[in-house]
């Protein structure tokens, strides 16, 4: 088991229930293939840096979870074939990563 | 204007010369590394304002040389800042961004 984030952006002509369904879908992948769900963070629409499929925002979206790593290749083709996503990047994270993850998280909840 | 003979023998119409140098201070404050000072063990991608301190103004990467940034954590700021323009977090290109 590895700790694993990813972020992804999601197309944002997307109605608020087809988010959530998208969202859903990619938890349950990943519940399916074993993987322990550490966080979820939904950092809303936000302007792009640069367009991207000539959009100039999206929906942003980070998971944060520990699975085994024969998972992943599997997962990213999840996201290629989904028409919504427009980015995905998914990093593993070190022991320092994992610290510092811990504390943002820490600073989440504090802040509601 | 003198010649060089009148110059050396320090003649009235020689021009202003300088025989011992000039007291310029000459010292430059010393340059750390912010991470290894701090403390910072991890350099988060998705904290893009952050980052933003280590590009220039077209969105490239300081060298180290003017950051001060230590070998270790410049290549996890590399790292980093590339991971932030794939997500569009940090444009690849950028025009007057400070």
């Amino acid at each position: 088991m590895n700790h694993y984030e990813t972020v992804f952006i999601l197309n944002p002509v997307l109605s608020d229930t087809q988010i959530k369904e998208t969202v859903q879908k990619f938890n349950d992948y990943l519940v399916s293939k074993g993987a322990e769900m550490i966080s979820k963070e939904d950092w809303g629409l936000k302007k792009l840096a640069y367009p991207i499929q000539k959009k100039k925002s999206g929906f942003y979206h980070l998971f944060e979870f520990k699975i085994s790593g024969e998972e992943i290749s599997a997962f990213e083709l999840e996201f290629r074939r989904d028409d919504s996503i427009m980015r995905y990047l998914t990093v593993r994270l070190d022991n320092h990563a994992a610290a510092w993850a811990e504390k943002r998280r820490e600073r989440k909840t504090a802040k509601k | 204007m003198a010649s060089i003979e009148q110059q050396a023998k320090g003649g009235k119409s020689a021009d202003v010369r300088y025989l011992t140098p000039l007291d310029i201070e000459t010292k430059k404050e010393a340059k750390y590394c912010r991470f290894k000072k701090k403390d910072i063990k991890y350099i988060d991608y998705k904290d893009a304002d952050f980052l933003m301190y280590l590009v220039n103004e077209q969105g490239k990467i300081l060298p180290r040389r003017l950051t001060g940034t230590s070998l270790k954590y410049q290549r996890k700021v590399a790292q980093a800042i590339k991971r932030a323009r794939h997500l569009a977090l940090m444009p690849y290109v950028g025009d007057l961004l400070k």
